[in-house]
């Protein structure tokens, strides 16, 4: 069972999302090191991409500012080996497929074992093109995080028998990005979800506060904050460590909460 | 082959919550281009509306000038709106009605391709919005207004470098927003699956022309169809009926900007690389980390930093050969064909024939070359005037 599996054995899961780079490698470092600390129980990496199609404009401008400040994927990998010498958090990539394929599939899953990445999630790779990655991902003990949206229905099978780590379940039609209300019946989606498998499911997409949090981790696995997180980074700069740190200690107790109430 | 794919290139690269929708959208191309009515409606509209077939000329003065090859223009430029991207937007506005959406979207850069949308939105009674680099609707202020007037709303684009591969990235996110009853009417051969193919064959209808034309007026194929490439749609459906006829050279032109060793150019055949972008696996201007690079052509069409798949398949197979051109050398073309034959070309299509005036005269005299001109230069007018120094308004 991959490192990520686990987690989700023990409890609901509280997957932070921060853009790798922003506003410096130095900051990004130590953003990490922190949400690990304040019960960030998976962390997601972005590696900025000059077009990222699935994102709002909060990683958008994120992206913008770390490839500004020079960030590359190597230095991103740098990081991830540091990290590992204090951290045994699941950390995963999410990133576009093109910073993939011209680093070189191969290459690029390789440095992912050897510096300690657990999985990757690449929004502009749907089921029918997965081969792309799939083998190399395999072949280095990456899992490779599936996606499903409000608009999959009868594909959510076909997706779901195949996933590994865990499936990501996006909330809403749309980027990512805050929203004030989630309308997607996502407890129908996860019901479908576990009529196949028992991957775990977490939501993603639209949610910032504990509440939306409590809820989301309730009818699911995991809660997934990305935006949220970003926005204190472009508020606060090199000084958002402590701003994330107490956000994510809140966001992880709401999810906790939510493992309470399901009296699991 | 495979499904969607042109060799190693093309696919679907697409967040999953578009995968229904491009799916939906390969099923209803698959009836619909079977279906006898679609095709009557469709054909009746590029008659009637449209105005094809479009003209054949032969450039008689341009061809003495030259003293080479007889030179033929295949004549876009007089469709209604003024580009050959109607062709390709009655088809696909056409099958959106078909499937039952009431908006359309689309991506433009000159503005061609949105004023084609806006156009074919507001004779089917569709809701349209277009997506428009903010520094293409300061370049092309009239066609804003020109799609405002068609009653479509223009969105300019903020993001990136602020041209046509963000107006592209916008529609894209639009479209995982609203997706049950929009469909998004790309402009170019490019994007994932099934775009490529429907764009090119809604825009091969310039090539069945043309070949019919020239076999009528010269009882022979061309020796040489010359074309402009952005995205590549004008250049395929030049390009199309001629694949098969191994004898006929097919030449695409790609905006060199300031020169394909200056870093302001949109070569990417000359200076891109394989990567996965906008959907498609296909060639595109990138760093070594595959960071789309900014790409510039002083013709917004022309500058975007990737091309449809199936031309790097053709540049791969050595079928189609790809040159490029500069702004330069562009503007030049668009005043000698101005002044030469009385024809003010699109900034576009002057890349095209800026190649023409470098091959014609090196070819004989029986020998003949096709060039495309896609649209008209009226949008341009004020442009090339800043360029050579002239301020005027428009």
């Amino acid at each position: 069972m991959s490192r990520i599996r686990k987690i989700f054995e023990k409890e609901k899961a509280f997957i932070a999302f921060v853009t790798g780079g922003d506003p410096d490698i130095e900051t990004s470092y130590e953003l990490i090191k922190t949400m690990a600390a304040n019960g960030a129980d998976i962390i997601e990496i972005g590696i900025p991409f000059s077009d990222p199609i699935a994102e709002g404009p909060v990683i958008q401008e994120a992206s913008l500012r770390a490839l500004n400040a020079g960030t590359t994927t190597d230095m991103l990998f740098d990081m991830v080996e540091k990290l590992r010498k204090e951290i045994d958090t699941p950390l995963i990539f999410m990133t576009y497929v093109n910073p993939i394929y011209v680093y070189g599939t191969k290459r690029f899953m390789e440095r992912c074992a050897q510096t300690g990445i657990d999985g990757l999630i690449v929004p502009d790779v749907p089921f029918e093109e997965k081969e792309e990655l799939a083998d190399f991902c395999k072949a280095n003990g990456v899992d490779l995080i599936s996606m499903i949206a409000p608009t999959s229905m009868e594909r959510i099978e076909l997706i779901a028998k195949e996933a590994e780590g865990f499936i990501y379940c996006v909330s809403s039609l749309g980027v990512t990005g805050v929203r004030s209300e989630i309308k997607t019946d996502i407890g129908t989606m996860i019901q479908h979800v576990k009529t196949v498998t028992d991957v775990p499911c977490a939501v993603g997409f639209g949610i910032a506060t504990p509440q939306q949090a409590e809820k989301m981790a309730g009818l699911s696995d995991g809660a997934i904050v990305g935006s949220a997180i970003v926005k204190l980074v472009a508020k606060y700069g090199k000084d958002a460590v402590p701003y994330v740190a107490d956000y994510v200690k809140s966001m992880k107790a709401a999810v906790i909460k939510a493992q309470n109430h399901s009296g699991v | 082959m495979e499904t969607g794919r042109f060799g190693e290139y093309g696919g679907q690269y697409v967040p999953e919550t578009l995968m229904n929708a491009v799916h939906e959208l390969e099923e209803a191309y698959e009836h619909y281009k079977h279906d006898p009515v679609f095709n009557q409606e469709l054909e009746q509209l590029m008659k009637n509306y449209a105005g094809r077939p479009s003209l054949l000329y032969y450039a008689e003065k341009m061809t003495k000038d030259l003293g080479g090859a007889k030179i033929y223009l295949k004549r876009e430029d007089l469709n209604h709106t003024g580009s050959h991207k109607i062709n390709n937007v009655l088809g696909q506005v056409l099958l959106a009605k078909k499937m039952g959406k009431t908006r359309v979207i689309a991506e433009t850069g000159a503005g061609q391709h949105g004023v084609a949308t806006a156009t074919a939105a507001a004779l089917m009674g569709m809701e349209c919005e277009i997506f428009m680099g903010k520094e293409d609707t300061e370049r092309q202020a009239l066609n804003v207004f020109r799609m405002e007037l068609l009653g479509a709303k223009v969105h300019p684009v903020m993001t990136g470098t602020m041209t046509l591969k963000d107006a592209v990235n916008e529609a894209m996110r639009e479209w995982t927003c609203r997706v049950k009853d929009t469909l998004y009417v790309l402009g170019s051969v490019m994007g994932p699956h099934p775009f490529p193919m429907i764009v090119r064959d809604f825009q091969s209808v310039i090539s069945r022309e043309s070949k019919a034309q020239i076999l009528e007026a010269e009882g022979k194929l061309p020796d040489v169809v010359v074309a402009c490439v952005g995205g590549g749609s004008n250049a395929m459906g030049s390009f199309y009926e001629y694949i098969q006829d191994k004898n006929v050279r097919l030449i695409g032109c790609e905006a060199a900007g300031l020169g394909v060793d200056n870093e302001k150019n949109a070569a990417t055949i000359a200076n891109g690389s394989v990567g996965i972008f906008h959907g498609m696996k296909s060639l595109f201007c990138q760093n070594e980390y595959g960071q789309i690079a900014p790409v510039y052509s002083i013709s917004a069409g022309l500058d975007y930093p990737g091309i449809g798949p199936e031309h790097a398949m053709l540049h791969k197979t050595g079928r189609a050969s790809y040159v490029p051109v500069t702004d330069e050398e562009a503007v030049g073309a668009f005043e000698y064909l101005s002044r030469t034959e009385g024809i003010i070309p699109a900034i576009e299509s002057a890349h095209a024939i800026a190649h023409v005036m470098k091959i014609a005269g090196k070819m004989e005299k029986d020998q003949i070359i096709i060039v495309t001109v896609s649209g008209r230069g009226d949008k341009d007018v004020a442009a090339i005037a800043r360029y050579r120094g002239v301020e005027i308004y428009e």
